[in-house]
This record gives C-alpha cells, structure tokens and sequence, in this order.
C-alpha cells in the first residue's frame, strides 16, 4: 500500500505504476459531465486545479444547519470525460483523476504528457469512500449544475484507489480487455468444435 | 376503492421505510453471492480488494442507514394491486415519499430536465419515477421496488439477430454470443461484478421492460423452462472465465446472475434486450395489510 499525501506534484505522479494501491490524503475536488463539457467550451474554472487532483463523482450532500454533510460519494463511470479529459490536463495542469471503469487513448497519452495518472476507486462503494471524507471546505458551479454536477471542495484521508492507468503509457483497462476478447473468442471456438463432434 | 385518512398515511410512511431500505440495504440473495466472490478471488489481488471495499461497504450502509451508492438511480416501483385500485391516488402519495426521501438523503438529487439541464432536486418529473402497475386476483397490495443507477443502465444493450459481426444467428447459440459480446463491453463501467436480466423476443420496448423485469428473481431461483435454466448457467460460467474481474481488475467473478425470460415476436424480429445491475444491487419489496401497513418483506 503506497500513501500520497497532500501537496501533489509531478514527481510523486510518475512514481506510481498500475496496480499500485494507494491511499491519498488531502484534497480533491469533484468534477464530472457539465464541469468537464463546461471547460471545454471554455468557461473560467472558479478553482485553480494546478496540481490538484479531480474526482469524478456526483456525491449525495445534505445540508444541516449551514454546513454539507456528505451521505454518499463513489465515482461515477469515467471514460463520458474522455473527450475532454487530457485537455484538462493540459490546460488546468491536474496530475490525478479518480474515476471508475478506466479511460481511453487520448486521457491515457495525456497522462504520459502532462504527467498524471487514473485512480480507479471501487464503483459502488459510497459509504466507505465518503467516510474518507473529514470535511467539505467550499462548493462551486452547484446553482449552475445542481448538486451532483457541481465541484465539491473536498478534503480526505486515506482515500482508497488503484493506479490502472500511469504516466508511463500503461493501461490495466487495455490488458484486460485485450484478455477478455481472446478469452471470448476461445470460449465461442470451444463451443463450435464440440458441436462438431456431435 | 377509497383510502381513508390513516390508510394514506399509513401507506406514505410504509413507501417512505420502502425507499429508505431499498437505497441502504442489499438483498440477502446478492449478498449471498458477494460473500462467495469475496471468498473466490486470489489473495493480495487487486480484485479481492475490490471485493473486501465492496464487503465493507455493505455492512457500512446497513449500519449508517445511508445509501449503498450515491447514484441512488431511477427509482423503478412495480405495483401488483387488487381489481379496482386507485393508481392515482398511490402515485401521489408515492411521489411525496420520494420527495421526503430526498430530502432525507436516502434518493440524491437525481432528476434532470432533459432539455434545460435543471435539476428540480425533488426526483420528480416526466417519467420519474417509473411506476408499472399490474392489477392481480389477490385482495393486499405488493410493491416492489429497485433503484438501478446510471453506470449500470449505460451498458445495457440490445441486440437485433441475425448480427452478422458477432456470427449470431436466430437460436439460442446466438442468443448467448450476443450476451457475451455485452458482457464484454459493459466491463469495469457497470460495477461488476454485476448481474444480467434479458429477454429474448418481443419489440424493442417491451423487451427492455420485460428485460428489467427479470432482475425481481432472487438469484437461486431457477428458470422453469430448461433450455433458459441451462443459458443463464451457462452465461454465469463462461462470463466467470473470461477474467473480467470485479471492477474490470482482472479475477474469476464477472457475473453474480444471470436471468432470462422469452416473449414472443414479430416474424421478421428477433431482439435480445440486456440490462445490467451492478453489484449494488438495490431490490427490494413489500406486502401491505389492508390499514396499508407493511406486513412482510419480499426480499
């Protein structure tokens, strides 16, 4: 288990390899389809994300008495930002999205340019991912998209992730799906050859 | 068939205990079948952790009473109700169950204006929630209830046969290719490991309906027709080969279940419809007595 501890830079970035399990403490902030569709197209980000890291989720945040509590927050499925993913990186300079199911070709190159990696975070898993989370320091853009789409200002402990995709061109996802494909193909002969026989 | 006062209130706060248990609690079918993946995958894997964090997250959300995932999803509500049931009247007092589930934070904020992009925050609007109302030959109301996020609605498929790129003709070996083409594709974005309703035939409506309509069965029981008995084992098993993994990681558990029914069809269609549950697979049900109390759990 490796620990990445707050404030991030390039460096602890392209010390991690896929399949390193880490625990990262310190800040995150949520961004998901209108923040990424919305700097796309160009609008001001109302945060620096210079070396900061990005969480693809929608969490569930109640608000008692003047303050956010957040109920649940696991990560929504990823590769929707993958058209806008690596222009993020190179634009607002993060190092880290955390996600789940993986992203493609073009966030991956971006990773290896700019230096960043994917987290995975287990999909799902909203409480033991929003138990990380000690506090919810700000929230932007939440009038604008609504609570799930809005950025969250967020500061966690021991936030449990995996690199699947690192700054050195490497991609769990396209492993596995590469496995699985040939996998299949040899499942679908096995059944022709033995229909054969008969 | 009139609600009095107490029964409308009675059966506010049974849909309210409905919600709040569907969001925070799985089924003891589906747990059932976690625990025997979390026992299945290789020690210091990267998919046994998944399970372990999955495992956890269970219990946490039991004991918390908040939701398992915060894509609390469509709330899809069936409704088996005696001759002469007011649906209107159900459906009103249903919606302000969901709107004080909301606010309570057992439903997030999960309901958005397709053509504006608002989200009124209340999960009302047209067509949610998908209420689906049957009318049945017993006297007590049933409600049963899933809440089926959007990862694992994204990777549901449907498939017209015969598909020439996947060789899969109008049989059931070409009903099967077409599953494991989905399974395929759906990986790390559903939340595997997950489970599988689909329905063979019908048109492309009825099939999605019916497709998701097989994810009520628990996941022992067993398909009444043999040759579907035999695909949906046979589905679980090739699927668990393929090293998908929890979570696309890599590992032996791809599928928990696999469900499948049969509808008939046009002669010049053949549909395969698929739609995928996550693991955070949130189901459940209740009978009410006649004073709209809950008086057994379905799940």
């Amino acid at each position: 288990m490796k620990k990445l501890n707050y404030p991030f830079d390039e460096k602890q970035i392209r010390a991690l390899k896929v399949g390193d399990m880490v625990m990262i403490s310190g800040k995150l902030f949520t961004g998901r389809d209108a923040v990424h569709k919305y700097l796309h197209e160009g609008g001001k980000s109302p945060v620096n994300f210079k070396n900061q890291i990005i969480y693809h989720c929608g969490p569930v945040v109640l608000e008692k008495g003047g303050k956010y509590e957040v109920m649940a927050a696991g990560p929504t499925t990823s590769i929707r930002e993958e058209p806008y993913q690596w222009e993020v990186m190179r634009d607002h300079g993060i190092v880290g999205v955390i996600g789940k199911g993986g992203m493609g070709p073009k966030t991956l190159e971006g990773c290896r340019k700019y230096g960043c990696v994917y987290f995975h975070a287990i999909g799902g898993a909203a409480q033991v991912l929003a138990e990380k989370i000690k506090s919810v320091d700000d929230v932007y853009l939440k009038e604008k998209f609504g609570s799930p789409e809005a950025i969250w200002e967020l500061t966690v402990e021991d936030f449990p992730v995996v690199v699947t995709m690192d700054s050195h061109g490497g991609s769990l996802h396209s492993v596995v799906e590469g496995e699985s494909t040939k996998a299949l193909a040899s499942e679908l002969k096995k059944k022709k050859s033995t229909a054969k026989k008969k | 068939m009139k609600l009095d006062k107490d029964q409308k209130k009675n059966l506010y706060d049974s849909m309210l205990e409905l919600i709040r248990v569907t969001s925070t609690q799985i089924p003891e079918d589906v747990q059932k079948e976690v625990l025997k993946a979390l026992k299945r995958e290789k020690k210091n894997t990267t998919a046994k952790y998944a399970m372990e964090i999955i495992d956890k997250n269970i219990e946490l959300a039991k004991s918390k009473s908040q939701p398992l995932c915060q894509d609390t999803g469509t709330v899809l509500v069936y409704v088996d109700h005696p001759v002469g049931f007011n649906q209107g009247e159900f459906t009103k007092i249903f919606e302000k169950a969901v709107v004080d589930a909301t606010k309570k934070g057992y439903l997030r904020q999960n309901s958005v204006d397709t053509l504006t992009g608002k989200n009124d925050s209340m999960n009302l609007g047209p067509g949610h929630p998908s209420i689906h109302f049957h009318e049945h030959k017993k006297k007590s109301l049933e409600v049963k209830m899933m809440l089926k996020g959007g990862g694992c609605e994204n990777v549901g498929a449907q498939y017209s046969l015969p598909n020439v790129a996947l060789e899969a003709g109008r049989d059931l070996d070409g009903v099967r290719k077409v599953i494991l083409d989905a399974v395929v594709k759906a990986q790390g974005k559903g939340c595997g490991p997950g489970v599988l309703g689909v329905t063979i035939g019908g048109d492309r409506g009825s099939g999605y309906i019916a497709s998701k309509e097989q994810l009520l069965r628990t996941l022992d029981d067993k398909n009444d027709i043999p040759a579907l008995k035999k695909l949906e084992k046979d589905i679980v098993e090739t699927s668990n080969r393929l090293g998908i993994g929890p979570m696309g990681f890599g590992g032996k558990t791809t599928l928990l279940g696999c469900k499948i029914s049969a509808l008939n069809r046009l002669p010049a269609s053949y549909f395969v419809s698929i739609s995928y549950m996550c693991w955070a697979f949130r189901r459940q049900g209740v009978t009410l007595t006649g004073k709209q109390k809950i008086s057994k759990w379905l799940y």
